[in-house]
């Protein structure tokens, strides 16, 4: 209980207030010096923890936290008839709900930019990466095919949404199962066989944004850093054969990026992409 | 972190050492019944009982029993001392965001020299920060001003929020705890009713330390004697 009671006091402070001036300058100083609040260097991650077999009725899920952002991720299979222009290949749907319970930031009513971008982004770092085998999600070629459904649901978001939300999809991915199938080829969820999802076994995807505020590239920013930004970019990266391979990109926000800056990415990302997946293989 | 539980949970268990006892309550929850006792904050009579009107903890003060939010959102009062954003200017004064239900105003006569009204954002532009006093709360709205000591636009330095409920224990008893964060890590502080603290000092890492320092107040709830065990934790960190 009062441990409980501990965590409501000092925990994840929220507040609907826009980031000041006063903020964005602090930060741009701070990281100018490479500093942060938390004693972390500018693109170091905060600690990880992952938990499976969250929800009961999912065929695999996990709860992802990387400092105080927590995410909820599911993977429901569904049998369904293939997309007309790839009859030979199951489907992938990510879909994801920014639940006003995560952040003050979130309201209920109709997705807006936010919510649309981040499932979005999770889609294409696993599609594009290969990491399900979607040939082999195939029942009946054209008629009949898997579809691999995986729900985001943010509890705390302090900031790096994207990239929790990608961990918590690989990871529920890793876990789950596909249930069986009824005598008359209807889905039986009640049953459940032992076949994983058919995964590569070589290469996890996963992506980083890095957030951009003056001269200063961050990684896994606090939602008060976050919010401080001008600019973020997400990559996708995954490895086939020992070779890094980029499957995904996208930009927001208003400033550039300029050119030195990425090529200073793509030199981080690898050895990001390999501590990360380091720190992954604890939990599997 | 093990330790400091099990003492505090000696504490709230009715541990000798305290005078006062303390324990979680719900609402609704009976503190205690009798007819002797008085509630006070957060509590109020029922029949012969003592009730909960909060969640917090419950401390008894000889007959004298009230609540000690945990949670909650911060209720603006008169004289409260909040810090705010800028969000608006209007005609006659600037719509200041104090992080509760409804935005704080403070009219252009309650600034401390005259500022004319076609240079407003001189003086406090959209997105600024400015530490104000609540003037009055009323169904039109809460009225703030600048006037008095430590008090308008914040320049330099940085704000962060903690709970509005752990404000009183930043602060302590008058004022020990800010005067003992402020003498030892050299910083000027403002800690707002509302949450939001302001810290300027010499330098980054100064700042930094006053800023852990006060997490660390929030985060001991129950904890007796916060003042030295904050004396010992400058003596670590």
């Amino acid at each position: 209980m009062l441990q409980n009671v501990e965590k409501l006091a000092g925990g994840l402070q929220m507040s609907s207030m826009e980031t000041t001036n006063l903020t964005i300058e602090t930060f741009r100083k701070m990281f100018s010096a490479g500093k942060r609040f938390d004693g972390r260097g500018l693109l170091d991650l905060r600690p990880l923890d992952v938990n499976f077999e969250i929800s009961n009725c999912a065929e695999g899920s996990a709860r992802v936290r990387l400092g105080k952002t927590e995410v909820l991720v599911g993977v429901k299979m569904n049998l369904d008839s293939p997309y007309p222009d790839s009859p030979d290949k199951g489907n992938l749907m990510v879909s994801g709900d920014l639940l006003p319970l995560a952040s003050p930031r979130f309201e209920q009513g109709p997705p807006k930019f936010e919510a649309i971008e981040l499932p979005r982004l999770v889609d294409r770092a696993i599609r594009e990466s290969g990491m399900i085998d979607l040939k082999k999600l195939v029942v009946k070629e054209g008629e009949k095919v898997w579809t691999v459904i995986i729900d985001i649901y943010p509890i705390n978001d302090d900031g790096n949404l994207v990239d929790v939300s990608t961990i918590g999809a690989i990871a529920a991915l890793k876990t789950a199962v596909i249930p069986g199938v009824t005598e008359e080829g209807n889905v039986d969820y009640k049953h459940r066989t032992k076949d994983p999802i058919p995964l590569s076994k070589e290469t996890a995807p996963l992506s980083f944004t890095f957030y951009k505020l003056g001269d200063s590239i961050i990684l896994d920013p606090t939602r008060e850093e976050q919010e401080a930004c001008d600019v973020r970019v997400t990559f996708g990266i995954s490895k086939w054969n020992g070779q890094y391979m980029l499957n995904s990109c996208q930009k927001s926000g208003e400033e550039p990026f300029t050119s030195e800056e990425l090529i200073k990415i793509m030199e981080i990302l690898p050895k990001k992409y390999d501590e990360l997946n380091e720190k992954l293989k604890k939990f599997f | 972190m093990k330790n400091t539980l099990e003492e505090q949970e000696a504490i709230i268990d009715g541990g000798e050492e305290s005078s006062k006892k303390r324990r979680v309550v719900i609402p609704g929850e009976v503190i205690v019944s009798g007819e002797d006792y008085l509630p006070s904050e957060g509590a109020r009579r029922q029949g012969e009982n003592i009730v909960a009107n909060r969640f917090g903890l419950a401390e008894e003060a000889g007959r004298v029993i009230k609540v000690i939010a945990i949670t909650g959102a911060f209720v603006p009062r008169r004289n409260n001392v909040v810090i705010g954003r800028v969000t608006n200017i209007t005609f006659n004064g600037w719509v200041v965001d104090i992080d509760s239900a409804s935005s704080g105003f403070l009219p252009i006569d309650e600034s401390p020299r005259f500022i004319n009204k076609s240079d407003m954002d001189q003086f406090l532009a959209i997105g600024e920060v400015v530490a104000a006093k609540v003037w009055s709360v009323n169904t039109r709205g809460i009225d703030l001003t600048i006037k008095g000591k430590g008090l308008g636009k914040l320049e330099g330095g940085f704000i962060f929020r903690v709970s509005p409920n752990r404000v009183p224990r930043v602060i302590g008893r008058e004022g020990s705890m800010i005067n003992l964060i402020k003498e030892k890590t050299g910083c000027n502080i403002t800690v707002g009713q509302n949450g939001w603290v302001w810290i300027k000092g010499n330098n980054i890492d100064s700042e930094i330390r006053a800023r852990k320092a006060i997490e660390f107040v929030t985060e001991k709830v129950a904890v007796e004697g916060l003042t030295d065990k904050m004396e010992a934790w400058f003596q670590e960190n």
